[in-house]
């Protein structure tokens, strides 16, 4: 599997996310500069994290119109795979790629904090190296991470099993006070009906070492290079 | 033309902006403040003369760009 991570004005986690991806793969990724609109060899496209287009308008708003978001939601269309974090998540909502929107964090806060999240499924291609219901310790860093959408569409992502990942405590429980952000049905990560598109808010290419608070996003990266699962 | 699109939060999406103007309205003794929305409004100058025309393009750019409608709802005015 060959990555590319996109870069847009305004982003600032693209070198954390290369350093992940080449970890888990061996390699570097490719970078792609957002006015591209080749993404020929690519099997995986990562929209990092940050404030693209200074978060003008809305969130991932701008960068949902730029012109690499035509090719990436091809790449899509194709049944390639596409990753986005943090900003990257609020782009792929903006675009249409998943369903909902990122909302002003209940608090009105900027929440740069651990937190813990529950695995929900590990038969996907991003989460097969988990195991189901497994608390990851990752961290948020965000302002607009309270994930919204209507109760049809929350009831269809739950029913069609596209939550990928919820807010919980240390022993996996959800609950109020542990949903930082106040996101719909703690939801920090959904995924695509194909499941290759997934987007999430926490950062699981900040704990991908010892030295910098932890591991436990490795298994992320480390599931979708990792050649077949069961 | 002088297009004005006027972007709202949905009813029932979550304004937490605008529950703390209230509450910071009703410290500064202003009585009976209901619920508060914050939106934002995008005044745009078009080339176009027609007004009919103009709303039209105004509608369009709301729906595709200047409003997220999945959480906000918008209003297209056209100035003479």
């Amino acid at each position: 599997m060959k990555a590319g991570i996109v870069l847009f004005p305004g982003i600032n986690r693209e070198r954390d996310m290369a350093l992940a991806l080449e970890r888990a793969a061996g390699r570097a990724p490719r970078v792609i500069w957002h006015t591209e609109t080749d993404l020929d060899g690519l099997d995986l496209i990562v929209l990092p994290g940050g404030f693209s287009y200074g978060d003008y308008l809305r969130c991932g708003a701008m960068a949902a119109q730029s012109p690499v978001m035509g090719a990436v939601r091809a790449h899509a269309q194709r049944g390639g795979h596409v990753l986005g974090v943090c900003n990257g998540f609020q782009v792929l909502t903006e675009a249409g790629l998943l369903p909902g929107a990122l909302l002003r964090n209940a608090t009105l806060r900027f929440i740069a904090a651990d937190a813990t999240i529950r695995v929900e499924r590990n038969d996907t291609d991003y989460t097969h190296r988990y195991r189901a219901g497994q608390v990851l310790r990752v961290v948020m860093a965000h302002g607009d991470g309270n994930y919204y959408a209507d109760a049809a569409t929350l009831d269809r992502l739950e029913g069609d099993g596209l939550v990928a990942f919820r807010y919980c405590d240390a022993a996996g429980d959800v609950s109020e006070a542990a949903n930082p952000n106040g996101s719909a049905r703690a939801i920090a990560g959904i995924l695509s009906r194909n499941r290759r598109v997934l987007g999430l808010m926490p950062h699981p290419e900040n704990h991908i070492d010892p030295l910098t608070g932890g591991t436990d996003g490795l298994a992320l990266f480390e599931s979708l290079f990792a050649a077949s699962y069961a | 033309m002088r297009v004005v699109v006027t972007v709202m939060p949905k009813p029932g999406v979550l304004d937490p902006q605008g529950r703390a103007v209230g509450h910071a309205l009703s410290n500064l003794g202003f009585a009976g403040v209901g619920e508060v929305r914050i939106g934002k409004v995008v005044v745009l100058d078009l080339a176009e003369t027609d007004a009919d025309a103009a709303r039209a393009i105004g509608e369009d750019m709301a729906r595709r760009l200047l409003a997220n409608t999945v959480i906000e709802s918008y209003r297209v005015t056209v100035e003479a």
